[in-house]
C-alpha cells in the first residue's frame, strides 16, 4: 500500500514528544496505570457506554432475590440444571444477535429449530439414518432456508420481518408434515446425541484445566496485543492490569467449575454453547467479515460505497441465523429426548430474541456482541428457573420475563440517549 | 503552482485524459439530473466542477464512484471503455471518492472507517498497523482528532470530513474526487486540504474538486468545468478566466444578484462575505457577456484540452 502523498508524510508523523502516537492530543485525559484504567472505565459508564454492565448487575440482583426466596436456587444441582436449560435457546440467540447486528430480524427461528428437531427425530427413528446423517440433513435444510431468506431479501427487497413471518408459518407446517400423524417421536435414550445433552459432563480436572487455558489465553492475547502496539509506537495498558484481569477470570472460572463439580459438573452441551459464543465473538471482532457486519448494521449505504459486498453479508448473516436455530433445535430435542409438535414452539422464538436484546444487542443494528446471547439467556432462564422453584406457573413467568425485556429495552434506549448527549450516538 | 516540479513520467502523456466522460445522462424519475455531460480528467491536473445547488455535480460524482450507473453515455479510463457498476469496481480502477454526505459508519471507530472495505492483515485484522497508519494520515491533514478509537458519531462535522478525506488517500488512487471537501472545515484544515490537493497534483494524480467556494477553486484548480441544470455550461482554464465569467456561467446570466452585489460592494467593501468564496477583487460587473455558456456549447470538448496544454506552459 503506497502513500499517495509522499515524503511529507514521514516528516509530519515524526512524534515530537516521547508520548505514544495515540496519546499526543492534549485534550485527552491521561490515564496511566491501574488507577487510570478504573478512571477511564468510570468515564465510559458515565458517558452512557454501559457495555454489559447493566446485565451483569441485573443478573446478580436476580440471583440474590431468588436465593433469598428459595435457598435451593444457588445449589450446585440447580445451577447445573440452569446451565443445561440455557444451552439450546442460547445457541439460537447467537443467531439472533447476528441478525440484529445487521438491523434485520428473523422471526422464524422457533419454527426452523422445530423443523430441525423433527428431521432429527424422523431421520433416526423412522428413516433409520445414522445420527450424523440426520444432523447433516437438518443443518443443510437450515442453511438452505437461510439462503432463501437472504436471496428473497437481497433480490426482491422484501423486508426480513415479512419473509421470516412467512417462514414462521411455512416451516411450522413443514415440521408438522415431517412429524407425520402421531406428532411426537421419542429419541432413543442411549443414542450419543441424547447422552451428550443429558449425561456428558466434563471431569473436574478437565474443567479446571480448560478454565486455566481460558485465563492463560486471555493473558497471552492481551500481552501479544500490547507488544504489537508498542512496536507500532502506540500506547499500551499496564501489564499489572492484564495480570489482574486474567487472574480474576481464572478465579471466577475455577470457583464456578469447582462448585458445579460438587454436583454433576459442567455439561458438554453448555460447553458447546459457550465455545460457539467465543468463536462467534472472534469472527465478529477480529475478521473482515465481522467488521463488515457492523458496518452494514451501522450504515448500509456507507458500507456499500466502501466496496463491501453488502448482499453477501446479508445472506451470510441470515444463513448463520438459521444455522444456529437448527443447532439449537437439535440440542433442545436431544435434551428433551423427543421431537414433537411443540418443539421450537411456545415461547422459543420470543425467548431467543429477548435474550439477545436483554444481553445488550441493539434492535437498531450495528451495536452488540456475541456475549449478549450468553448473558441474556442466563437472565431469562434464571427467572424462569427461579419461578419454577417457587412453584409459580408459567403465567407469572411470562409476565415477569416480559417486564424484564421491557426493562432491558428501556436501559438500551436510555443509554442511547445518554450516548447522544455525550456525543456518541 | 510550480509546474516544473511535475514529474512528466508520472503525469503520463499530457494530452491523454485518464478518465473521459462523453454524453453522460442520468434521470431520476422525471428529473433530468444530467444531460449529455462531457468531462475529461487529466493526470496532474486539478479540475473543479462548479454549479448551483442541484446542478448535478454530486450525481456526476456518484456515477464515477459506482453508486449508480449512468442512463446513457460512455466512460473511458486510459483510453478503453469501462462501465462502473459498483463502488468496488470504481475503487479497482483507481478512483477514490469523498462523498458530500461523507458515507461514514457512525457506530465504528475512526480506524475502522478509514480502512473500511480494505482492512489490513491476513486472516485476522492487523489493528495495530491500521491504527499507526491512521495517525500518520491524520497528522498529514493536521486533523484535530483526539483519539482514533472513538466512534465517528462523537466527532465534530469537520473532524468527520477530515476522516472522509483521509479515507480516500488509503490505497493507491489514480484519481481523487472530492465533493465539497472543505464545506465544514476550519481555516487551518481547509488550508491543509488545499495543500493536500496540490501535493496530489504534484504526484501526478488527477483531482476532481467540487466546491461552492470560488476562492478555493481559484486557489488550487487548473481548470473549471461548469454545470448548469445538468448540462455542460463552460470549461475554462483558471489562469485565463475571471471570477465573474465563472459566476455568469454558473447562473446563466451576467446580470444577476451575485454580480450586482459584488459590484455594489466591491469598492473597499468585502464582497467575499456577501457570497461564499467571492473574492473581494471583483470591481466591475461581468464584461464579457459572450463568455456565458449558452454561447459556448462546446467548451468542454477538444478546445478545452488544447487550452489545458497551453495553460501548462510556464
Ligand atoms: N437519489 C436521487 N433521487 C432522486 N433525485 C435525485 C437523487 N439524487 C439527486 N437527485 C436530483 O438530481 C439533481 C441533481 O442533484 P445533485 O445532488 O447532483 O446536485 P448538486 O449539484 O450536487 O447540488 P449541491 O450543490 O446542492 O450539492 C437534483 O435536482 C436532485 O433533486
Ligand atoms: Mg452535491
Amino acid at each position: 500500500m503506497t502513500n499517495p502523498i509522499g515524503p511529507k508524510a514521514a516528516a509530519a508523523s515524526g512524534a515530537p514528544s516521547g508520548l505514544a502516537t495515540d496519546r499526543q492530543d492534549e485534550r485527552l485525559a491521561r490515564d496511566e496505570g491501574i488507577g487510570g484504567a478504573i478512571a477511564s472505565f468510570r468515564r465510559r459508564v458515565a458517558g452512557g457506554d454501559l457495555g454489559s454492565l447493566p446485565v451483569v448487575i441485573g443478573l446478580v440482583i436476580i440471583w440474590a432475590i431468588f436465593q433469598i426466596l428459595n435457598p435451593n436456587f444457588l445449589s450446585a444441582n440447580n445451577l447445573v440444571n440452569l446451565s443445561l436449560q440455557c444451552a439450546a435457546t442460547g445457541t439460537i440467540a447467537i443467531g439472533v444477535v447476528l441478525v440484529l447486528l445487521v438491523a434485520q430480524i428473523d422471526l422464524s427461528i422457533g419454527s426452523v429449530s422445530g423443523l430441525s428437531a423433527a428431521i432429527l427425530g424422523v431421520g433416526i427413528t423412522v428413516a433409520g439414518w445414522p445420527i450424523w446423517l440426520a444432523i447433516v440433513v437438518a443443518v443443510a435444510v437450515g442453511l438452505l432456508i437461510g439462503l432463501a431468506y437472504g436471496l428473497l431479501f437481497t433480490k426482491f427487497g422484501v423486508p426480513t420481518f415479512v419473509i421470516t413471518l412467512a417462514g414462521l408459518l411455512a416451516f411450522l407446517g413443514l415440521q408438522l408434515r415431517v412429524l407425520g400423524p402421531n406428532g411426537s417421536i421419542n429419541l432413543p435414550y442411549d443414542s450419543w446425541i441424547v447422552q451428550f445433552a443429558q449425561a456428558w459432563f466434563l471431569p473436574p480436572w478437565l474443567a479446571i484445566l480448560l478454565a486455566a487455558v481460558a485465563a492463560a489465553g486471555m493473558f497471552l492475547s492481551d500481552w501479544l496485543r500490547a507488544r504489537r502496539r508498542r512496536a507500532a509506537g502506540l500506547s499500551t495498558g499496564p501489564v499489572s492490569l492484564m495480570v489482574i484481569k486474567s487472574t480474576a477470570l481464572l478465579v471466577v472460572l475455577v470457583v464456578a467449575v469447582a462448585y458445579l463439580a460438587t454436583d454433576r459438573g459442567v455439561g458438554m452441551m453448555f460447553l458447546l454453547f459457550v465455545v460457539l459464543v467465543v468463536v462467534m465473538n472472534f469472527f465478529l471482532v477480529r475478521t473482515r467479515w465481522g467488521r463488515a457486519v457492523f458496518a452494514v448494521g451501522g450504515n448500509v449505504e456507507a458500507a456499500r460505497r466502501a466496496g463491501i459486498k453488502v448482499n453477501r453479508i446479508y445472506v451470510s448473516v441470515l444463513m448463520l441465523g438459521t444455522f444456529f436455530a437448527t443447532i439449537g433445535g437439535l440440542l433442545a430435542s436431544a435434551r428433551l429426548t423427543s421431537a414433537s409438535l411443540s418443539s421450537g414452539g411456545g415461547d422459543t422464538n420470543l425467548v431467543a430474541i429477548a435474550a439477545a436484546v436483554i444481553g445488550g444487542t441493539s434492535l437498531f443494528g450495528g451495536r452488540g456482541s456475541a456475549y449478549s446471547a450468553l448473558l441474556g439467556i442466563l437472565v431469562i432462564q434464571s427467572i424462569s428457573n427461579g419461578l419454577t422453584l417457587l412453584n409459580l406457573d408459567s403465567s407469572i413467568r411470562y409476565m415477569i420475563t416480559g417486564a424484564v425485556l421491557l426493562l432491558a429495552v428501556i436501559i438500551d434506549s436510555l443509554s442511547r440517549r445518554s450516548r447522544a448527549s455525550h456525543g456518541q450516538a | 503552482m510550480s509546474l516544473q516540479a511535475q514529474p512528466v513520467e508520472q503525469a503520463g502523456p499530457v494530452g491523454e485524459p485518464v478518465i473521459s466522460l462523453r454524453g453522460i445522462s442520468k434521470n431520476f424519475g422525471a428529473v433530468r439530473a444530467l444531460d449529455a455531460v462531457d468531462l475529461d480528467i487529466f493526470r496532474g491536473e486539478v479540475v473543479a466542477i462548479v454549479g448551483d445547488n442541484g446542478a448535478g455535480k454530486s450525481t456526476l460524482v456518484k456515477i464515477l464512484a459506482g453508486v449508480h450507473p449512468q442512463d446513457s453515455g460512455t466512460i473511458s479510463f486510459e483510453g478503453r471503455d469501462v462501465s462502473i457498476h459498483s463502488p468496488a469496481e470504481s475503487r479497482t480502477l483507481g478512483l477514490a471518492t469523498v462523498f458530500q454526505d461523507l458515507a461514514l459508519c457512525d457506530n465504528l471507530d475512526v480506524v475502522s472507517n478509514l480502512f473500511l472495505g480494505r482492512e489490513m492483515g491476513g486472516l485476522t485484522l492487523d489493528e495495530e498497523e491500521m491504527e499507526k497508519r491512521s495517525w500518520e494520515l491524520l497528522q498529514q491533514l493536521s486533523a484535530k482528532i483526539p483519539s482514533v478509537r472513538i466512534a465517528v458519531a462523537s466527532l465534530s462535522g469537520g473532524q468527520r470530513q477530515t476522516v472522509a478525506i483521509a479515507r480516500s488517500l488509503i490505497g493507491d488512487p489514480a484519481v481523487v474526487i472530492l465533493d465539497e471537501p472543505t464545506a465544514a472545515l476550519g481555516v487551518a484544515q481547509t488550508a491543509e486540504v488545499l495543500n493536500l490537493i496540490e501535493r496530489l497534483r504534484e504526484r501526478g494524480l488527477g483531482v476532481v474538486l467540487i466546491s461552492h467556494n470560488m476562492a478555493d477553486v481559484q486557489a488550487v484548480a487548473d481548470r473549471v468545468a461548469v454545470l448548469r441544470l445538468g448540462r455542460n455550461n463552460g470549461d475554462f482554464m483558471v489562469a485565463d478566466v475571471s471570477y465573474e465569467d465563472i459566476i455568469a456561467a454558473i447562473t446563466g446570466a451576467s446580470d444577476n444578484a451575485v454580480t450586482r452585489r459584488a459590484s455594489a460592494q466591491a469598492p473597499g467593501g468585502r464582497a467575499g462575505d456577501a457570497e461564499p468564496g467571492g473574492p473581494p477583487k471583483v470591481v466591475e460587473a461581468a464584461k464579457d457577456v459572450g463568455r456565458t455558456g449558452t454561447e459556448h456549447p462546446d467548451a468542454g470538448g477538444a478546445d478545452g484540452r488544447h487550452s489545458t496544454e497551453e495553460g501548462r506552459q510556464p
